[in-house]
């Protein structure tokens, strides 16, 4: 495998790529004969290296003797699972029912306008990772959204600007 | 047993069993779609939902274990009206384009609409993105695929290679390869294994019908045919046959009103790869015994799946292949070199066609040490799908055609060819032979089948000991030759991974890459079901037993072919024409460099 080919693309300077494979290598070697562990490989790994590119999804398919069509799959199937770089912060917007109904896809819109990228994507400054969650577990808060690990509660679009400018 | 109630009738079945498999075995039909016996369970499709007394919901019959005392109900209005329901709700994301499409009249989800007494297609809604994607031997349009999952189960529970899986979620899901990529940039092995239990028009061979009629058009053009051993006992299914019949004369009289100019059968190039690889054998285990470099087991190389498979998982172990071609190619090579010469016909005005059981072949030809100066040596593979399709298009009666032979110089062949066809086949084929020649004794087994290697067990073995040899086999003197044979890749896994650990005790292994060899291949007529694999087995055979000639080493041709042109087994010419080479390629093509 070649070094260029995993260049680091998340935005830790402290650990270059090949510790940081060395890691995932040593968690997978511990979850490898657990049936049903490569939900939390894969989880474990993308804490370490940022997303789940295709080279680092051959290498835990590799190494955990399983098809990368099976690695993938789970990965596609989780939307919790990036197969590109993300941004610094995630924002998801809660579109739930109680959230959609109190205004969830206004949040939506507005915050396309702000960081000029689609939902599903990344800002061009790899800033923001802007998605949408189906229910946060936080309905008497709706409209609801996360950055990170906070959530904000009763959000109104005018709020948004002020929001972000805490990050 | 287990005592239960099925439409009222009251049944008794061993434990175990599904609702379905229980009503099947009384004569109850439950009408199912995703479901395929003894290889997937999945309860994808939901056609075969019935009442279960004391059940709040219809229970997928394909999946719901027959219980004591249980009462079931497969036709009431209700699950008659659920499963025309649910197969509204496939069509509603199916193209129906069934006219045009290449499985109509053959599509399972078409036949079960008139199954069902469908006549309405209410639910109209967004369709699936569709993803087309062409390699030289598999072509997927996944608009068609209705996520009955049975490719995925081949792919990796039956075959063990696994480059098809369900990807992303919900409504988006789509089954395909890792982010995907294109088969042909991934470890997939072309053995179409998939293509033979895809439902619809979703997984099929790449076509080759239409550059055929063109060669056959061309008035330039000297174009050959052969025929592989599998063809002539399975073909017939395609053509208004009972499976397990042969149909070997029909099949050479149909391919000549084709217009085909010479009719070749791979049979002779078959006598011809035992001749070779039986001496690429005795040369291994020469060297082996008298303290050299051979490597063994040796291992077979006919079966182009097998050949990619070990490519990309046992890049390392390449040497154990045999460099026999396999026997369509030889007989490439030898059409465009020996027979051309004979006829006078430059070989790029020659354009060879191989009728094969098999997608990979189609793959195969594509491979650069299969050409010469570009010029490939087999221009086309049509699988015996393909064959079928261009009778029925041409018109022919196939079933009131007169029988004929094939042409000489290369038709004629013995029974040790046939059996090519079928697992075990070519391990026998070979003790024929070389046992014959160490001993100068016919091998000792009635009717010359060596009953340890015949059926469809995932891995055989057998073992004999040499006993007084001739006297330039003298080394092998009390030597007992140990042999193993596997068809499906995962057999093939089983013993290159005790190969890989030093532990394998044979000299000489057989892999056909698809489960049963060749009768069961890619390419072979829609469905391949236990019950027909033996039957298309025991077909072979009876060809086999059919024939005055049994030992490849008895066709007056091959002896002729060595006089005239080929000098000596496994000489200059053998190997430039006949041998081959293999790639490195590794499970994510890491050792291709392009």
């Amino acid at each position: 495998m070649s070094s260029e080919a995993l260049k680091c693309q998340c935005c830790c300077e402290e650990e270059n790529d090949q510790q940081k494979y060395d890691r995932i290598a040593e968690i997978i070697d511990k979850y490898k004969k657990r049936e049903g562990s490569l939900i939390q490989v894969l989880h474990l790994s993308q804490n370490i290296y940022g997303y789940l590119p295709l080279e680092l999804q051959k290498f835990i398919a590799d190494r955990m003797d399983k098809p990368l069509s099976e690695v993938s799959g789970v990965i596609t199937f989780y939307s919790f699972f990036a197969t590109q770089p993300r941004g610094k912060h995630t924002i998801r917007v809660c579109m739930g029912t109680a959230c959609y109904v109190r205004g969830g896809k206004k949040l939506v819109d507005r915050l396309e306008d702000i960081l000029g990228v689609p939902v599903g994507s990344t800002t061009e400054d790899k800033k923001y990772t802007f998605e949408v969650a189906r229910c946060i577990g936080a309905c008497g808060l709706a409209p609801a959204m996360m950055i990170d690990d906070v959530v904000f509660k009763q959000v109104n679009p005018d709020k948004l600007e002020s929001i972000l400018a805490k990050y | 047993m287990i005592n239960l109630t099925i439409n009222g009738k009251s049944v008794s079945v061993s434990e175990g069993l599904t609702i379905l498999e229980a009503a099947k075995q009384n004569n109850i039909y439950i009408p199912n779609l995703c479901y395929l016996e003894g290889v997937h369970k999945f309860g994808s499709c939901r056609l075969c939902v019935v009442e279960v007394e004391g059940a709040r919901t219809l229970q997928a019959s394909c999946m719901v274990p027959a219980r004591e005392g249980m009462v079931v109900r497969t036709n009431t209005e209700k699950t008659r009206k659920a499963r025309k329901t649910l197969y509204e709700l496939i069509l509603s994301d199916h193209p129906k384009d069934c006219l045009s499409c290449e499985r109509n009249q053959s599509c399972e989800l078409q036949e079960m609409g008139n199954t069902l007494g469908v006549t309405d297609a209410r639910y109209e809604g967004e369709k699936s993105k569709g993803r087309i994607d062409i390699s030289p031997s598999i072509s997927r349009d996944m608009s068609k695929c209705i996520l009955c999952r049975r490719c995925i189960t081949v792919c990796n529970q039956i075959q063990n290679v696994g480059v098809l899986n369900a990807q992303n979620r919900g409504f988006e899901t789509v089954v395909g390869t890792a982010m995907d990529l294109p088969i042909n940039t991934v470890n997939c092995a072309y053995c179409g294994q998939c293509t033979i239990v895809c439902p619809v028009g979703a997984l099929k061979e790449t076509d080759a019908i239409q550059d055929v009629w063109n060669a056959i058009n061309d008035k330039d053009k000297r174009v050959v045919v052969q025929v592989a051993p599998a063809i002539r006992v399975a073909i017939g299914e395609d053509l208004g046959y009972e499976p397990g019949n042969i149909v070997t004369g029909k099949l050479a009289t149909a391919l000549r009103e084709l217009g085909f100019d010479d009719v070749f059968d791979t049979n002779f190039t078959a006598d011809l790869t035992i001749i070779e690889e039986g001496t690429e054998f005795l040369t291994r285990v020469k060297e082996a015994l008298t303290g050299g470099q051979a490597t063994l087991p040796m291992i077979t190389s006919c079966s182009p799946g097998w050949i990619k498979y070990v490519e990309h998982s046992f890049p390392d172990k390449l040497d154990h292949l045999s460099t026999c071609k396999s026997p369509h190619a030889m007989l490439g090579a030898l059409a465009k070199s020996y027979y051309a010469e004979k006829v006078n016909v430059e070989p790029k005005d020659m354009y060879v066609v191989s009728v094969m059981p098999c997608t990979a072949k189609k793959f195969e030809v594509s491979r650069p040490e299969m050409q010469n100066d570009g010029v490939p040596k087999v221009d086309a593979v049509l699988t015996t799908r393909e064959l079928a399709k261009m009778i029925k298009e041409a018109g022919i009666d196939f079933r009131n055609l007169d029988d004929a032979p094939f042409d000489n110089p290369l038709g004629l062949s013995s029974g040790a060819a046939d059996i090519f066809g079928v697992t075990g086949g070519v391990m026998e084929a070979a003790l024929r032979t070389v046992y014959e020649l160490v001993t100068g004794r016919q091998l000792p087994f009635d009717k010359l089948h060596v009953t340890p290697i015949v059926g469809l067990q995932q891995v055989k073995e057998a073992e004999f000991t040499i006993e007084d040899p001739i006297e330039a086999y003298k080394f092998l003197d009390g030597v007992t030759v140990k042999v193993a044979v596997t068809s499906g890749l995962s057999g093939a896994k089983i013993l290159l991974d005790q190969i890989v650990k030093g532990e394998s005790p044979y000299h000489f292994i057989e892999v056909m890459g698809c489960p049963g060899g060749c009768i069961s291949g890619g390419g072979q007529p829609r469905p391949t079901t236990p019950e027909i694999r033996q039957k298309r087995l025991e077909a072979i055979y009876r060809e086999d037993e059919g024939k005055t000639l049994r030992k490849s080493h008895e066709n007056e041709y091959i002896t002729k072919l060595y006089k005239e042109f080929l000098i000596e087994p496994n000489g200059h010419k053998s190997h430039e024409l006949l041998h081959t080479h293999y790639t490195k390629r590794g499970k994510f093509n890491e050792y291709i460099t392009e």
